[in-house]
């Protein structure tokens, strides 16, 4: 099929960007949406121009590398999937597509699509570590966890960090991200001696990056390809007013 | 520790929470304009008397104009912060499919509240606190001629209708959000808050969009 693409270029983090149209033929359905854009970047090399930089890396939708605002939503019109895992039977001959960057002051752009998510690794950071005993591998029963607290906490673990909800957020907060991984470490033992700490170190790190703030509209939620669950927000600030009252 | 937004949002749920209280003892002592015209002059007025007299009452009227205020304030922050990390805009911007529209736009309804409130306040707070009033059999300063009055002019009861729309929106997402807020997220009860919402928005909204209207119908007839 055909398609007319039009894709944000940006030389570098200070230059001011544009869209520019891009026609492209002899799409295939098959294909996901990043080997589109190979095909694109081949008709670029061959004429000679700078091909358009984009994050990717696993390909199998468990990376969180890949990002795009396509048509105006993060990761493409579909609920719940990662740029590489949407094909291109979601779209119809003579498409116009929008290809864009996620946008947030907290993650700057670097060239054309990549943007810079370190904002995510300094929160991650600020969350700080977890007592465990070294030496001697423990005892695999020790600590004792049911069944539905370990899956309720890789189900928050689940995140791979890729910044759709951020994108999509009318705020730019990165509420989801947080709250997924103080929710992780809040529901297991193992976490349960630096939780108040936690909380607020990495609220406090998710406000000096620049993030918005939650307006509970779980966008988020739609657009996360591992589908957490907003309920992880609240979960954070229940955590979060807890630690305020007593810590 | 630092003062996050989070904070900020603390205190948007705990002012908004109190204002949705307020919300239904006011409903309440409005049923009283239901009542037939004679009885109704009657109750209603003397119930305004009794309210102004009263200090515990007067002590939550000021927590009600502190909440006023205090919500307002920290909703100018928090969108203040929020422009800021938005940044630049969105060439092409579908991102509304995800989410609904009243939750998007709590500013523009909280601005349309307040709009309506500065009528609102003019018209029936500070005539009945500022000013001299014609007093009713019983020498209570009667409020309800003057509410009666009022909602006899259709423009003046369409925009209390249209503002009243905006408050029941304003509440549909204000309520549950600020239970999330508050950390209220227990995985059993959490659909029941968002019942719970319904429930009191479409009571508190349908309830006082009526008022204007059951005023206006009788006066035609």
């Amino acid at each position: 099929m055909k398609l007319n693409l039009k894709i944000w270029r940006q030389d570098s983090f200070e230059a001011k960007g544009a869209m520019v149209n891009y026609p492209l033929d002899d799409v295939s359905e098959h294909m996901s949406f990043l080997e589109m854009m190979d095909l694109l970047n081949e008709t670029l090399v061959q004429k000679g121009e700078r091909v358009i930089e984009f994050d990717h890396d696993c390909r199998e939708g468990i990376c969180g590398q890949c990002g795009m605002m396509i048509n105006g939503r993060a990761h493409g019109p579909l609920a719940n999937t990662t740029t590489c895992q949407l094909h291109m039977r979601s779209f119809k001959d003579g498409d116009t597509i929008y290809i864009e960057p996620f946008r947030a002051t907290a993650f700057p752009i670097i060239r054309d699509l990549k943007v810079d998510r370190k904002g995510f690794d300094h929160i991650i950071q600020a969350g700080g570590f977890i007592t465990v005993s070294t030496g001697q591998p423990p005892e695999a029963d020790s600590i004792l966890i049911s069944h539905k607290t370990a899956e309720a906490a890789f189900d928050a673990a689940a995140c791979i960090g890729c910044g759709a909800c951020v994108a999509t957020c009318k705020n730019s907060s990165a509420a989801l991200f947080t709250s997924a991984k103080i929710s992780h470490l809040a529901l297991l033992p193992q976490g349960k001696l630096e939780a108040a700490d936690r909380v607020i170190n990495m609220v406090d790190q998710m406000d000096a990056e620049g993030f918005g703030h939650c307006s509970n509209t779980e966008a988020c939620e739609v657009e996360c390809p591992q589908a957490i669950s907003v309920l992880h927000i609240a979960r954070m600030n229940y955590e979060y007013n807890k630690a305020l009252l007593l810590k | 520790m630092k003062t996050t937004t989070l904070q900020h949002k603390l205190w948007m749920s705990a002012t908004g929470l109190f204002l949705c209280f307020f919300l239904v003892i006011h409903l309440l002592g409005n049923l009283q304009l239901f009542l037939p015209a004679a009885e109704a002059r009657e109750k209603f007025s003397w119930y305004s008397h009794l309210l102004a007299g009263n200090i515990i009452i007067e002590i939550i009227a000021y927590v009600l104009y502190a909440s006023i205020i205090t919500h307002t304030v920290h909703a100018i922050l928090i969108t203040s912060k929020n422009t800021e990390a938005n940044g630049s805009k969105y060439e092409y911007d579908k991102r509304g499919e995800a989410s609904v529209w009243y939750s998007r736009n709590m500013g523009l309804l909280g601005t349309i509240i307040f709009l309506f409130l500065i009528i609102h306040f003019k018209d029936f707070w500070y005539q009945y606190k500022f000013t001299n009033l014609p007093l009713d059999a019983k020498g209570n300063k009667d409020l309800y001629t003057i509410v009666v009055k009022a909602y006899q002019q259709l423009w003046y009861v369409l925009i209390y209708e249209v503002a009243l729309i905006a408050l029941g929106f304003h509440l549909l997402h204000g309520f549950y959000s600020a239970a999330r807020t508050l950390g209220l997220f227990h995985p059993k009860y959490v659909k029941w808050v968002k019942v719970l919402g319904w429930v009191y928005t479409t009571v508190v909204t349908l309830g006082f969009m009526a008022m204007p209207v059951y005023i206006y119908l009788n006066s035609l007839s």
